[in-house]
């Protein structure tokens, strides 16, 4: 039973003179503020914030977070995105004193358990991407991708190379582009095979000695392993290129293959995606990258050295390397989630990771297999951790739309998989389910789409049923955006 | 293995409803050339209670603020915390939940990231937020590159030589490849000149970039500045201090274009530089061309009053390489911990803790001035919480007496370099106070200096 008070808008709640944080008076002798600040510069009337009390701020919260579905709760069978458990010991580890409480500026003698846990991150995420070199300032997966962007085109302006085309296959995440054209590079659309496959013949026709970095996510966007890959790299190596892994999917591959053995000279790594880090509602994030050798001294800095032989104190360092490309944001990465990545890896170890790998694509081929009758899959035999299939077929035969299906899984507990997307497949339904799955909650997704397919077409466009809204009006929001509570009407 | 479900008895099943005989055969596909032919060279795993001692050793090697007594600050602050803020970060629904595009399952996401928006217009007087960015450094890159979009000015970005070096540092990485000219205004006092501004603008360029108050914690004449990039048709940039809000004229107030910050001070740990919160706002003419995701209210097929992800045609998914940033992701959680942290100050509590951290960092400045060979490096300049002392025996003996008493000051300014600025800009070492501090601290601190 839900009570709607304490859910209406924030706003809503606040009542003159309430508050819900109390601070100390004063233990220093105050002055008029005026005589500290210059009157031009102090506010003439108090910020509009509401006023409320901490029990209402605590009800209104934990009341609207019941209104989310999330990995806590549900399966959350979302391709691409990888929402796999996050392990509860990663929140209680990354808040310890000495860990939470660390300013970037303090004195790096009183930092060396830090820089020692991120530098060994560096050293294993070098070690599972089969590339030496690691930066963790990275924000995030994209900001990872425009990272690498910007080292390659220092890299090339240091061999006195001007190169400007950016490649990347039609199945490719929409940061791709959208990372090379912030980077200053012309983007080069390549067309896919009937596998889904990257297009050799396609590829070939594009390459020539204005490209600069080839963008491929392996395994792709189809949930099918490159298998030419090697071959591709030798193409784009073979006219001075770079070859970029987006690493949205290692999840499918950990210990079975490495980037760096397979041809990538670049990748980021998705620390929520691969390694647990929590998704938070859109972030944060955290975007590592690992690239070769001499792509190093080109890295946005600072990265962490060790030195075994130094002083006490001064064993781990933040250097800036050589010929950096610079920053990409302040202080040195999203420290709080490369924790959580450290615990995960430190937990599982190579047979443990290596067992992720082969659970996501079990779980993966095993859900697919049951699907693959009601729901086709057009690419591949084996997948590797995800699939796309198509709604297609049920659209012709009566309608059924991707999007009534995700809608109306809600209806039964279960997150909507990703649809409409990679814009290769008509009426793509995406599906991941991750290592941390069991049969049982397969099984019972499988039964529930079959059963969902055989419903009322009628009934079906206006699922979801049971949810506290439905089918929310997008097109009006768009033409007249309410974006704030308080604005003039 | 505690996070992977099935039982070898399982997987055999599953092998079987799929149609091959082993684990190895899923992974057919990867030419057998390619495969790894040794297992990862990692740390032995560890179980949940090792990897507590191991977390718990390698914290007790670093010294946070627990055990000293924090005075640091450029960009980065020691603020306190209420613990409702931990509660509701630390639910299990809004941590683990996705990315809001299905808005019937996310409701809670969106109306939180909704009232988010809404509290950072009220707190900044601009007309609209989006749901955050990565941070405040990357907040000005974007900013730059809206005021670009928005004034079709694409050569010439204007900075003040007193913004956050780091954040200038990731200007010019995000800019050196667009030919686009950065131009940093010398800061000689502590703050800039106006007239010097006035001189580094032109009617190419796209914005200024104002911090208030700026990296050395003094206040620009930003409404003056903001008037001056209006006077030459580019947008007025104005990186603020979410904290100082609770004493200052708003950037709205004073016709700011965009308005951005650094948000970890409304309720996010320091941990050792991020994650961190971006807050971006801006007015509403503009909002089209803003970076981001942005939630909005509408109703749905029953009419009902809810929450969606708006104009998302602006980001990465559907125009690509035309798309208006490569974000992809927001800072959803920090966002969060900082729409409960407003909730809980309200107008009355940002009040405070601005007062507080004034108010003190006045009285530090006054005693430690007031110490031999330690003076304020910019005595005539206005500051809010943040502020210059050098040391007649260098930054290092500073540094060293306070860290050896217990304190933290800094950041050294030697740290970074300052574009034409003047030399003695190398001797000086930052003091942040928050409403934290006490008097018995500052004055200890004073009493060990004076020693």
């Amino acid at each position: 039973m839900r009570n709607h008070l304490a859910t209406q808008p924030l706003f809503d709640l606040s009542q003159p003179g309430r508050r819900g944080a109390q601070f100390p008076a004063a233990d220093v002798p105050e002055k008029p503020l005026e005589e500290l600040i210059p009157s031009q510069a102090l506010a003439t009337e108090p910020t509009g914030l509401p006023e409320v009390t901490e029990s209402d701020v605590i009800r209104h919260f934990v009341n609207l977070s019941t209104l989310n579905m999330c990995v806590d709760t549900h399966f959350y069978p979302l391709g691409s995105c990888t929402m796999k458990y996050n392990p509860k010991r990663h929140e209680r580890l990354s808040s310890l004193p000495g860990i939470v409480d660390l300013h970037p500026y303090q004195n790096q003698a009183d930092l060396q358990g830090m820089l020692e846990l991120l530098y060994v991150t560096q050293e294993m995420l070098a070690e599972i991407a089969g590339l030496p070199a690691v930066s963790l300032q990275p924000a995030a997966g994209a900001q990872g991708e425009f990272t690498a962007l910007l080292t390659a085109k220092a890299y090339f302006e240091d061999k006195g190379e001007k190169r400007t085309k950016v490649l990347f296959p039609n199945s490719a995440h929409g940061t791709n582009p959208a990372s090379a054209a912030i980077a200053g590079f012309d983007c080069v659309q390549l067309a896919s095979s009937k596998e889904g496959l990257v297009d050799l013949e396609d590829l070939k026709s594009h390459l020539d000695d204005q490209t600069a970095v080839f963008m491929v996510t392996n395994p792709n966007t189809l949930g099918l392993f490159e298998k030419d890959i090697r071959q591709i790299a030798q193409m784009v190596h073979d006219v001075g290129g770079l070859v970029y892994i987006d690493g949205a999917n290692m999840n499918a591959i950990l210990g079975y293959t490495r980037p760096g053995d397979f041809g990538g000279d670049m990748m980021h790594f998705n620390v929520h995606k691969t390694f647990t880090g929590p998704h938070g509602a859109g972030g944060p994030g955290s975007g590592p990258i690992a690239v070769r050798d001499f792509l190093a001294d080109f890295l946005p800095g600072p990265v962490i050295s060790h030195d075994a032989s130094a002083a006490e104190g001064e064993a781990y360092q933040l250097v800036t390397p050589a010929k950096s490309i610079g920053r990409v944001r302040s202080f040195y990465g999203n420290i709080g989630i490369l924790v959580r990545g450290y615990c995960y890896l430190r937990t599982l170890g190579a047979a443990g990771l290596k067992a992720v790998s082969e659970n996501a694509v079990l779980n993966a081929n095993y859900l697919k297999a049951l699907l693959k009758d009601v729901l086709p899959v057009p690419n591949g035999d084996l997948c590797m951790h995800e699939f796309v299939a198509s709604a297609s077929r049920s659209k012709a035969a009566n309608g059924i739309t991707a999007m009534d299906i995700a809608k109306r899984l809600l209806d039964f507990g279960f997150h909507a998989p990703t649809v409409y997307f990679p814009l290769v497949v008509p009426e793509a339904i995406m599906v991941e389910p991750t290592e941390t799955e069991s049969k049982e909650t397969l099984d019972a997704f499988a039964e529930t789409i079959t059963r969902i397919l055989k419903e009322d077409p009628e009934f079906l466009h206006q699922a979801p049923h049971s949810t506290e809204i439905s089918r929310p009006d997008e097109v009006v929001a768009a033409r007249h955006p309410i974006l704030q509570c308080c604005e003039s009407e | 293995m505690s996070y992977l479900f099935n039982t070898p008895e399982q997987q055999q099943e599953m092998l079987q409803t799929i149609g091959i005989d082993s684990l190895e055969a899923l992974f057919s596909t990867i030419p057998a050339d390619l495969r790894l032919d040794r297992p990862l060279d990692l740390p032995p795993a560890l179980s949940e209670m090792e990897l507590q001692t191991h977390l718990s050793q390698l914290a007790s090697q670093n010294v946070g603020p627990t055990s000293r007594i924090c005075m640091l600050g450029g960009g980065a602050y020691d603020h306190f915390i209420p613990a409702a803020v931990d509660e509701i970060a630390r639910r299990g629904e809004f941590y683990t939940a996705y990315t809001p595009y299905q808005a019937e399952a996310s409701q809670g996401s969106l109306q939180t990231f909704f009232e988010f928006q809404s509290l950072i217009c009220q707190l900044t007087g601009m007309d609209v937020s989006n749901a955050s960015l990565y941070e405040g450094g990357t907040c000005v890159s974007e900013a730059a590159f809206m005021a670009m979009r928005v004034t079709n000015r694409h050569d010439r970005v204007v900075l003040l030589g007193s913004l956050h070096p780091e954040y200038r540092q990731v200007v010019e990485t995000y800019l050196r490849h667009l030919n686009c000219e950065v131009v940093i205004v010398p800061c000689k006092d502590g703050s800039v000149d106006p007239a010097d501004v006035d001189a580094a603008m032109d009617d190419q360029t796209a914005c200024l970039v104002i911090q208030h108050p700026n990296f050395f914690g003094t206040l620009e004449e930003a409404a003056e500045l903001t008037e001056i990039a209006h006077r030459y048709g580019a947008l007025s940039v104005v990186s603020y201090d979410p904290i100082s809000l609770g004493i200052l004229k708003r950037p709205g107030d004073y016709g700011a274009d965009i308005a951005i910050a650094e948000g970890q001070s409304l309720g996010t740990p320091l941990q050792f530089g991020g994650p961190y919160l971006g807050l971006f706002s801006c007015s509403e003419k503009f909002v089209r061309r803003m970076p981001g995701r942005l939630i909005g209210q509408t109703v749905d097929r029953n009419g009902k009053l809810c929450y969606v992800l708006n104009l998302q045609a602006r980001e990465q998914h559907i125009r690509r390489d035309k798309a208006t940033s490569n974000i992809c992701s927001n800072q959803g959680l920090i966002a969060i911990r900082a729409a409960v942290y407003l909730s809980l100050l309200g107008k009355q509590g940002i009040r405070e803790v601005a007062e507080l951290s004034c108010q003190k960092a006045h009285y530090a400045a006054e005693q430690l001035s007031s110490v031999e060979g330690i003076e304020l490096l910019f005595p005539e300049r206005p500051f809010f919480k943040e502020f210059v002392v050098s040391c007649s025996e260098g930054a290092d003996y500073l540094l060293r007496k306070a860290r050896q008493a217990g304190f933290d000051l800094g950041p050294e300014l030697s740290r970074f370099t300052f574009e034409n600025c003047p030399e003695n800009y190398q001797t000086g070492v930052l003091v942040a106070i928050t409403e934290q501090r006490t008097r018995e601290e500052i004055d200890r601190l004073v009493t060990v200096l004076k020693a």
